[in-house]
């Protein structure tokens, strides 16, 4: 079974946010750039099933601007097959237009099955996955907290509202990875040195008209300075007191 | 012309986010003109009239015998087909488990964007823009539509209800559509762990997270005291979720859950970057701390420092003592 994991390159969650002068994105200058922590666990997933079938391939997909190359290299190390680079360099492009270009690429592998990360932590838009799965017609599980393959179908499970929801799949099919799905590895020495000989393709690709224009990005006002009540248990009583007659919450 | 609703119903019950969406439709309706209009999907209509109080004018029902749980691709058919039928101006979703996952479905069977996890919706003349946090709450977008309908996802307990107009009516009508349901699809087959009395953290009115600070799994007894006593959901940080003191449910932040509550306490806990994502959007945060410099006391309306283990035993008898 050909499976596809698409990820995305993004900003390390430590990244102090700069409006570049576009005043609609990100300003990359100093950023460190990292493989989406969702879609980690996505490769990862992928990885175990071809190791318990023993047989198959993954192919990891990336849609992005020259830098994304290292990103997908991060993906043979961890032990993905070859790669194919989607290249466009419109910063932040919608989610939709990404979803199609995906979709295309992906139709054309056949793949048993599909895996994103739930949600990608610049834009946190938590959309493409379910977006190709649409486009291409296949079924789809959002937000997999557990995964079990039995043959043609794939017995998960998602998190919902104060429990969690059992959903049965017929196979080939889309999923979405959640933090606790299994334990990403680490890309050993010799992953790092096997993916430099591994297959990266890149193709040059058009996004299409605009679906969600980003008219402005903004930095939230400061939350305004707050106070230290006081000391030890002896601060309690005025803490229920201004949270009770000034912040009227409890 | 129409503001849609999706109404989310789990198990015959309207959950409660899907109010919080009617709510700003009637605002949006306010300043734009035209009726709030509801779809909902089920196997039954447990009552759908009644959301007449919430603030909908109308209600599509669209009924299949497989809608008493939830289907993605089942739903997604009905909704483009209320779409079709009413050419909204806007779609609005809560951002809930299923909002989240139906609304990009929905949106790209009719290729339009969607704006996810919306906390501010506005009209500029007649033109809808939205807000939505970026970078886990480190930045926001400011978001138009240059295709109609607009969709959107309300981030939950971010949008008041509508005033309940006691004894109002909406006027239902059943939804045809077309959808085969014999197709290869995902099956929701079962479901575990709904741990009864606590709403989700996700949309509860107060949380109580603890961190690393309570030392040991043991010790989180103190924070499910604290959040009993306040009729709180608990959270906790990532520290304690890798640890495996907590669930993975039970984490906020950017990895985690992303929460708004009216109150927030943050209990042992430094205030990491990435845990300041999940939290700092709520209304009031209190945190308790022995190190006077750690980061959460930057975003916190209240504070105190000093030892957990004194001050939260303090704190929920205190707060026992209010009732
Ligand atoms: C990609 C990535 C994603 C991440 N996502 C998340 C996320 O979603 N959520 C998240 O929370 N973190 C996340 N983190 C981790 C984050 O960086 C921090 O490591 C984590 O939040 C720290 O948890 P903590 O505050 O419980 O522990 P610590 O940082 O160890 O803080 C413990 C605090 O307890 C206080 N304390 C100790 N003893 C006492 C006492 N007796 N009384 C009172 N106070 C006491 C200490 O002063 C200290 O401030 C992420 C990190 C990365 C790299
Ligand atoms: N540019 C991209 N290239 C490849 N995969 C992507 C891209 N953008 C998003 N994805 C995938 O879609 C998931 C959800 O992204 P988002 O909808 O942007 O939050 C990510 O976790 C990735 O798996």
């Amino acid at each position: 079974m050909l499976q596809v994991v698409c990820i995305k390159q993004v900003a390390d969650t430590e990244t102090r946010v700069k409006v570049a002068a576009d005043g609609r994105t990100l300003d990359p200058s100093g950023v460190t750039w990292i493989l989406n922590p969702y879609d980690e666990f996505a490769v990862e997933e992928a990885l175990r099933l071809k190791a318990k079938l023993a047989t198959g391939e993954v192919v990891a997909i990336s849609l992005g601007g020259a830098s994304v190359a290292t990103t997908l290299r991060n993906a043979l190390a961890m032990g993905a097959d070859r790669a194919l680079h989607l290249r466009n360099d419109t910063p932040s492009p919608d989610a939709l237009a990404v979803a199609r270009a995906l979709a295309d690429a992906i139709r054309a592998l056949a793949p048993g099955i599909v895996w994103f990360g739930k949600s990608a932590v610049d834009d946190d838009g938590a959309q493409v996955g379910a977006m190709v799965a649409e486009l291409l017609d296949l079924p789809c599980v959002t937000v997999v907290a557990k995964f079990d393959h039995q043959g043609a179908i794939a017995i998960v499970e998602r998190e919902i509202e104060g429990g969690r929801e059992v959903v049965e799949v017929a196979l080939p099919a889309v999923f979405t990875t959640d933090k606790g799905l299994n334990e990403p590895r680490y890309a050993s020495l010799k992953g790092i040195m096997a993916a430099k000989k591994k297959p990266i393709e890149e193709r040059a690709i058009d996004l299409g008209a605009v679906n969600l224009e980003v008219e402005a990005l903004e930095l939230p006002a400061p939350r305004a300075a707050g106070r230290i009540i006081g000391e030890g248990a002896a601060a309690v009583p005025e803490l229920v007191r201004v949270l009770r007659e000034e912040a009227k919450v409890i | 012309m129409s503001i849609l609703v999706f109404i989310e119903q789990r198990g015959g019950q309207v959950r409660p986010v899907s109010r919080e969406a009617l709510g700003e439709a009637t605002r949006l309706a306010a300043s734009m003109g035209g009726p709030v209009v509801g779809v909902c999907c089920a196997d039954s209509d447990s009552g759908l009239a009644s959301l007449g109080e919430a603030g909908a004018d109308q209600v599509l029902f669209a009924q299949h015998e497989a809608f008493g749980t939830y289907d993605g691709a089942g739903y997604a058919v009905a909704v483009a087909e209320a779409v079709r039928k009413v050419s909204p101006k806007a779609v609005l979703f809560a951002a809930s488990a299923m909002g989240k996952d139906l609304a990009p479905r929905v949106a790209a069977r009719l290729g339009v964007g969607l704006a996810s996890d919306c906390t501010a919706v506005a009209t500029e003349g007649d033109k809808l823009v939205a807000r939505r946090p970026v970078f886990a709450g480190k930045a926001f977008q400011k978001v138009a539509f240059p295709l109609s309908p607009a969709l959107l996802s309300l981030r939950p307990k971010v949008f008041a209800v509508a005033a309940t107009q006691v004894g109002r009516n909406a006027v239902v009508e059943p939804l045809p559509f077309t959808w085969d349901a014999s197709a290869p699809r995902a099956r929701v087959t079962g479901s575990t762990g709904a741990k009864g009395g606590r709403p989700d953290l996700t949309e509860s009115e107060i949380v109580v997270s603890g961190g690393r600070g309570l030392k040991g799994p043991e010790h989180f007894a103190l924070v499910e005291q604290l959040a009993d006593a306040l009729g709180a959901t608990v959270g906790a940080s990532r520290a304690v979720v890798d640890a495996g003191w907590r669930p993975h449910g039970e984490q906020v932040g950017q990895t985690g859950k992303v929460v708004s509550p009216k109150l927030y306490v943050a209990v042992g806990i430094s205030g990491a970057i990435q845990h300041l994502a999940g939290m700092s959007s709520s209304r009031c945060i209190v945190a308790i701390n022995k190190d006077p410099e750690a980061p959460i006391f930057k975003v916190a309306d209240y504070g105190i420092v000093g030892d957990l283990f004194e001050i939260v035993p303090a704190l929920t008898a205190a707060v026992k003592q209010l009732h």
